[in-house]
């Protein structure tokens, strides 16, 4: 009994939140790995496109919600998600045309990008901020819980209780649809492995006839819609708040990095590591090693690693590790 | 002649690296490039597929004039090429790198895929193996193979046989000889004169930039002046 109660415990403040935080994160850095390896720099306007794309989806919820439009028992962000996705494509394709491809023809190195894009994240950052203010914004609706602890407790007569929240599932699987779908599509349709060659060796793809632009278009699509739904998926799951965006830029770029940058089913995988090692790191075990070890062994203190405040830590320490002793990610071969 | 490429002179910007060089390959053969190195064998190429900035020159297919046509252009028109370096996509297999030469073509270009493995066997067998895992040799068949996916009238090659060993490059030279029957014009930039030469219907000896010999193979091989400075007696 004690050793489910422990089992229930990390499930319930270790797994479930290391998946749902894991997908959100393995999303983001999907694109910002297919950024790197079309448009070969690292896109710090991420994170804000993200909170922008958040934020439209947040400005439609409420519209519909005041138009009395909602969704079931499932949140009425997920009926507002396809329209605030193209309005992010859209906006996407604009930035590009207008700030990105002027340096992509001019052929700039890769950290003139990465500074345009920091311009580009305060602008995003600024308007996000402006049009919809930066303190917390609640846009979840429908119905909260699949199981509550106490439903769980009574059900299994257990001391400790699992909780499953709509959004956690939702996420899991949207994440899981998508990245599924976006991987199909890089393997197997001709315009995804035509990304996948202008990646590989640009000047080559030029001579297979391969149109540049249109491969920057899809992806700029690709990273808008990724973008927006991590966001949304994260919004919804937590709250709303500008500031958090540009918060997880650093677990995305580290799930990135530690995938091998360039490569999509290392950052999918790596968004997971990041999230589970994050989690991991700042949980406190002392109730789970009160189930497990006899009397006389147990803990005082709270058995955590590093306070919650230090998760940022975590990533950067994958980061540095990772760039360190494998600097092409931990999952060899393929890129993109 | 079906292609050719009249007082060609130009560079990388700044000062002109070829110099009124002249170049003319029929279908079904074979010309090769050749000359010391720095000769500007491998510029004299990339001018003729649009790469660099020509001070003068024409450069015409079939009559036409593709002089002021970029380089993706002269690909559309039947103008293959396969670069000396970085002329496969290393992290696509076998078969996608070749999908992606006929990336311009409609659904037919899955008969010329057949056509391709049947000109390289050895392709057919490492199908679905990543090309970056093969080795020199198979690469630079993976290469030709991809650019003859758009059924290329002309095929220029640089340097086919660079860095593979003496074995490999019989065969590479086998394959080209047989590329040659399905009457593609090929025209290729080489180190290996002799060998070259000897397949070799017409060569050119560039020299400083300029033409200095050109003759059939047969006649530049025997040619005394030729053989002291670049085939080594």
């Amino acid at each position: 009994m004690d050793f489910l109660n422990a089992i229930v415990l990390i499930a319930n403040f270790v797994i479930v939140p290391a998946l749902t935080y894991g997908s959100q994160l393995a999303l983001g850095a999907i694109g910002v790995t297919l950024i790197y390896g079309v448009l070969r720099f690292a896109n710090f306007a991420y994170g804000d496109l993200m909170a922008f794309g958040t934020m439209i989806s947040i400005l439609i919820t409420w519209k519909f919600q005041s138009m009395g439009i909602t969704f079931g028992f499932l949140p009425t962000a997920l009926l507002a998600l396809p329209f605030a996705v193209v309005v992010t494509i859209i906006v996407s394709l604009i930035f590009d045309k207008f700030i990105f491809e002027y340096y992509r023809i001019k052929k700039s190195p890769g950290v003139t990008l990465i500074v345009v894009s920091l311009g580009l994240m305060f602008v995003l950052n600024g308007i996000v901020r402006i049009v919809i203010g930066t303190g917390d914004k609640q846009f979840f609706d429908g119905q909260k819980f699949l199981i509550k602890a106490n439903e769980f407790k009574e059900l299994t007569g257990l001391n400790e209780g699992l909780a499953i929240k709509s959004t956690q599932l939702i996420t899991l699987i949207t994440t899981v649809i998508i990245a599924l779908m976006l991987f199909w599509f890089l393997e197997k349709t001709k315009t995804g492995k035509s990304m996948r060659a202008y990646s590989n060796n640009e000047d080559l793809a030029l001579l297979s006839g391969i149109d540049p632009s249109r491969v920057v278009m899809i992806t700029w699509i690709i990273a808008s819609i990724l973008a927006t739904v991590a966001g949304t998926l994260y919004g919804l799951d937590k709250s709303f708040k500008p500031f958090t965006y540009f918060n997880n830029l650093l677990p995305i770029f580290a799930a990135a990095i530690v995938g091998g940058i360039g490569n999509p089913i290392g950052a999918f995988f790596g968004g997971f590591l990041v999230a589970f090692s994050e989690i991991m790191i700042t949980y406190a075990y002392k109730k789970v090693l009160i189930y497990l070890l006899p009397e006389s062994l147990e803990p005082t203190s709270l058995m955590q690693l590093l306070s919650t405040d230090y998760k940022f830590a975590v990533s950067f320490s994958i980061l540095v590790i990772v760039l360190l002793f494998r600097p092409n990610g931990i999952f060899k071969g393929k890129v993109l | 002649m079906f292609f050719s490429a009249k007082n060609l002179s130009g560079g990388y910007g700044g000062v002109d690296i070829i110099h009124s060089c002249s170049f003319e390959v029929n279908k079904g053969e074979i010309v090769s490039i050749l000359g010391p190195n720095g000769a500007g064998k491998s510029t004299a190429m990339k001018a003729m597929l649009g790469m660099l900035e020509l001070s003068s020159g024409e450069v015409t297919i079939d009559g036409k004039d593709l002089s002021n046509l970029n380089t993706q252009t002269r690909v559309k028109l039947g103008v293959s090429f396969v670069p000396q370096t970085k002329n496969v996509f290393t992290e696509m297999s076998v078969q996608e790198n070749l999908e992606m030469g006929g990336f311009l073509r409609d659904a037919s270009y899955k008969e010329t895929i057949d056509e391709i493995y049947e000109l390289f066997p050895v392709l057919f067998e490492k199908r679905n193996q990543i090309v970056g895992e093969l080795s020199g040799g198979q690469r630079q068949q993976v290469a030709i193979g991809r650019a003859l996916m758009i059924k290329p009238s002309v095929l220029m090659l640089d340097e086919p046989t660079a860095g593979v060993s003496p074995i490999v490059m019989d065969e590479l030279f086998d394959h080209i000889q047989r590329i040659k029957e399905k009457n593609v014009a090929i025209l290729m930039v080489e180190q290996n004169a002799r060998q070259a030469l000897n397949i070799s219907d017409r060569g050119y000896v560039l020299v400083m930039g300029e033409n200095k010999y050109t003759g059939t193979g047969s006649d530049l091989l025997n040619d005394s002046e030729v053989r002291r400075s670049f085939l080594g007696g």
